[in-house]
């Protein structure tokens, strides 16, 4: 079995009374594609969120290439105790938002190189050609002098993962990347997320495509008001659902 | 003697001193300008920080500059300063006599401390125009906060507030005529000394005026140039 | 600190706040007009109508004040023409000089609040004003002059408190209003500190009143804006 690259222990998470997770454990594998779905307000985004600590869980642990997150408690709150890790295990997870989150005031290619040259202070020159490379290969290569402001959403979230990947992340977190484009939009950003699960990334990805999770994921886990619900390979779970509320969940979905 | 004499950059002409007192006109209004820059950023800071303390001391700052005559300020500076001098003078040094500051200097930061409560509105503005979704993205790739400050936020915050800022800076412009009651020869004194000198006090205060307003126009542009360049790629192509 | 001092600081002081308000109150009042002129002016499309009217907005608000009361004061006096006029009673007095100064000035800063005001009647409002059938005059008085003034007023009541602190520059063509007497006071006793600050407190206290005045205005004005009331269920309590 590969190692684990990165795993969650009972992670819990609250906003004022609402619980949003309520002990989520999930180990990721290199190379697993795993697909997190549910319907909205169940907790896969926060969840994505609290492995790179967007969000702090409240408890739990998170476990990145070996490497624990140290909490501690400050003034009643929960917080990661060394700043600087946090900043070290961030630029290992590439993360990819719901809304692409481009700089706007960098060409699509200065938010490229951005967080290698000053996060991970490699050379300018080898970031530039290693950002030409993942431009090229989602596909928008002659966009690289580009502002963000000036490209389709199709195209704005395929620089916005060239940009994730040019942190050689360990794992890549997908925040439904697909959510907020326009139809016609979303199968080019799909391809090129299928082209990087065939490469054998790790990838988390939270997603409401069902039919793309079925055809890419490794694993998926259903979450369901902040519990995983149920998981398991896609081939085994989709076609047969373990629970009355995943079926219903599937169905549902089928018809939109 | 005709107008364009009296203007003009002969032996009996002013011309000369207008221009140098433009020159100082602008030199202390720029002055101050930049020592408003520096104040009203650690205001607008101080706004937003978790602080209860520094938020009430920013918000007081702003709050009285914006209720309390420029002119005042001004007087206060210059002669409080003054007086603190003498004593200091007299006190430390153990000379005599009234040590007056020196007016440009307290003139420059009279300014400053008048102009830097309107950028410290203008900061924070911008600061709460930023899109919260960029900045996680910088968050979410390790940036540490004073690399994201200088990276991201800085530059974005300085793009949104251009406009504002050369609004500020034309205020400031203008107020720097007032810098005139501490003595320092500015354009508002030459022309003033100029008019009495030659009785012609209409012809210089008009010549004063229309140097105000180049001195407005060429600025306005060059903040016009500014904010363009740094909105680049905020435009659909 | 001295507090005898300061009281008598205050006393002596306070005489001029009269002064300061009528200096605001004349020129703020003709100053409309000439707002609401200018502004007229701006809007009417006919280029001999907008241009003077830009100018006029251009020259006065990219210049200082106190060049322009230098102008009037200083300026004005050495024309024959004007010592020998009607209007010479008036221009020889500081006190007119000022406030002629200060209406032409705020003229043109208002001009552009209520131009802004006027432009912000969303079109479609207009038009719905137009298909209810309203002549242009009961459009302009029942729908854009109430939208106007309620968008204006936030911008209008900066503009007063702009002139409050702008009448100050009075001082400088001796006008004892508050900063000439606070001026006064403090070359007669040297403590520019203490008396600067008294001086600097009692505008704090007017631009106070003044801001929460045009906010009671403001709230009056705009009930549309207002959280729905909670009365309907009383209302259905007394149907009952």
């Amino acid at each position: 079995m590969p190692d684990i690259a990165v795993e969650t222990r009972n992670l819990s998470k609250r906003f004022g009374s609402n619980e949003v997770l309520k002990g989520i454990s999930l180990a990721a594998h290199e190379g697993d594609v795993i697909s997190i779905i549910g319907a909205s307000g169940s907790g896969k985004s926060t969840f994505l969120r609290c492995i790179n600590f967007l969000e702090t869980p409240d408890s739990g642990d998170v476990i990145v290439a070996g490497e624990k997150v140290e909490m501690r408690q400050r003034g009643g709150r929960v917080e990661p105790a060394d700043r600087q890790q946090i900043d070290r295990i961030r630029s290992s997870l590439g993360m990819v938002f719901q809304n692409f989150n481009l700089w706007s005031h960098m060409t699509i290619l200065e938010n490229i190189i951005e967080a290698p040259i000053h996060v991970q202070k490699r050379p300018r020159a080898e970031a530039i050609e290693e950002a030409e490379a993942f431009l090229a290969k989602v596909g928008i290569a002659e966009k690289r002098d580009h502002y963000p402001a000036h490209l389709s959403g199709g195209q704005q979230q395929r620089a916005a993962i060239a940009r994730a990947l040019a942190m050689r992340p360990a794992v890549m977190l997908f925040d439904e990347p697909t959510s907020a484009l326009d139809p016609e939009l979303v199968g080019e950003v799909l391809r090129v997320i299928r082209a990087l699960a065939e490469e054998g990334r790790t990838m988390l990805l939270v997603t409401h495509e069902m039919k793309f999770a079925r055809e890419v994921s490794s694993r998926a886990i259903f979450l369901h008001q902040g519990r995983i619900e149920c998981e398991g390979a896609p081939r085994d779970i989709f076609t047969r659902p373990p629970n009355e509320r995943f079926a219903q969940f599937i169905a549902n979905s089928a018809m939109h | 003697m005709a107008w364009y004499d009296l203007l003009g950059f002969g032996p009996k002409g002013w011309g000369l001193q207008l221009l140098i007192a433009a020159g100082m006109t602008l030199a202390v209004a720029t002055c101050g300008a930049i020592i408003g820059l520096m104040i009203g950023t650690l205001a607008a800071w101080a706004k937003l920080s978790r602080s209860l303390v520094a938020r009430l001391c920013a918000d007081a700052y702003t709050t009285i500059l914006r209720g309390v005559p420029d002119l005042l300020v001004i007087y206060l500076f210059y002669f409080g300063g003054s007086l603190v001098l003498t004593y200091v003078s007299s006190h430390v040094l153990g000379t005599s006599g009234f040590v007056s500051v020196p007016a440009f200097a307290i003139g420059a930061l009279a300014l400053g401390v008048c102009n830097g409560g309107y950028q410290a509105e203008v900061l924070r503005g911008a600061y709460l125009a930023l899109s919260k979704g960029e900045i996680e993205a910088a968050r979410a790739v390790g940036m540490s906060p004073l690399l994201m400050f200088r990276r991201i936020i800085g530059p974005q915050v300085l793009r949104y507030a251009i406009p504002g800022l050369g609004n500020c800076w034309q205020l400031c412009l203008k107020e720097s005529a007032l810098v005139t009651v501490t003595g320092l020869v500015e354009l508002l004194r030459q022309s003033n000394v100029a008019g009495r000198s030659t009785r012609e006090p209409f012809l210089f205060f008009s010549a004063a005026a229309i140097l105000y307003l180049v001195i407005t126009i060429v600025s306005g542009q060059i903040f016009e140039r500014a904010e363009k360049r740094a909105m680049r790629g905020m435009r659909r192509a | 600190m001295d507090i005898a001092f300061l009281w008598s600081t205050l006393l002596a002081i306070l005489p001029g706040v009269p002064t300061t308000l009528k200096l605001t109150a004349i020129s703020v009042f003709i100053g409309l007009f000439l707002a609401l002129a200018l502004a007229a002016m701006r809007l009417s499309g006919h280029p001999l109508l907008v241009l003077p009217a830009r100018a006029y907005v251009f020259v006065f608000r990219g210049t200082p004040l106190l060049v322009q009361i230098y102008l009037i004061y200083y300026g004005l006096a050495q024309f024959s023409v004007v010592r020998e006029s009607l209007l010479w009673p008036f221009l020889r007095e500081a006190y007119w000089c000022a406030i002629l100064a200060l209406t032409l000035n705020t003229g043109a800063y208002a001009s552009e609040i209520v131009r802004g005001g006027l432009q912000s009647v969303p079109f479609g409002q207009i038009e719905a004003a137009r298909a209810a059938g309203m002549s242009r005059l009961v459009m302009f008085r029942r729908i854009v002059a109430p939208l106007a003034i309620r968008q204006a007023l936030p911008g209008y009541s900066n503009e007063l408190i702009l002139m409050i602190k702008s009448t100050s520059l009075a001082s400088i063509i001796t006008i004892f209003e508050i900063s000439g007497l606070a001026y006064k006071v403090a070359s007669e006793t040297y403590r520019y500190i203490e008396v600067f600050f008294v001086a600097g407190l009692i505008y704090l206290s007017l631009n106070f009143a003044i801001t929460r005045a045009i906010q009671a205005l403001e709230h009056w004005l705009s009930p549309h804006l207002r959280p729905a009331p909670a009365t309907p269920l009383l209302n259905e309590l007394k149907a009952v």
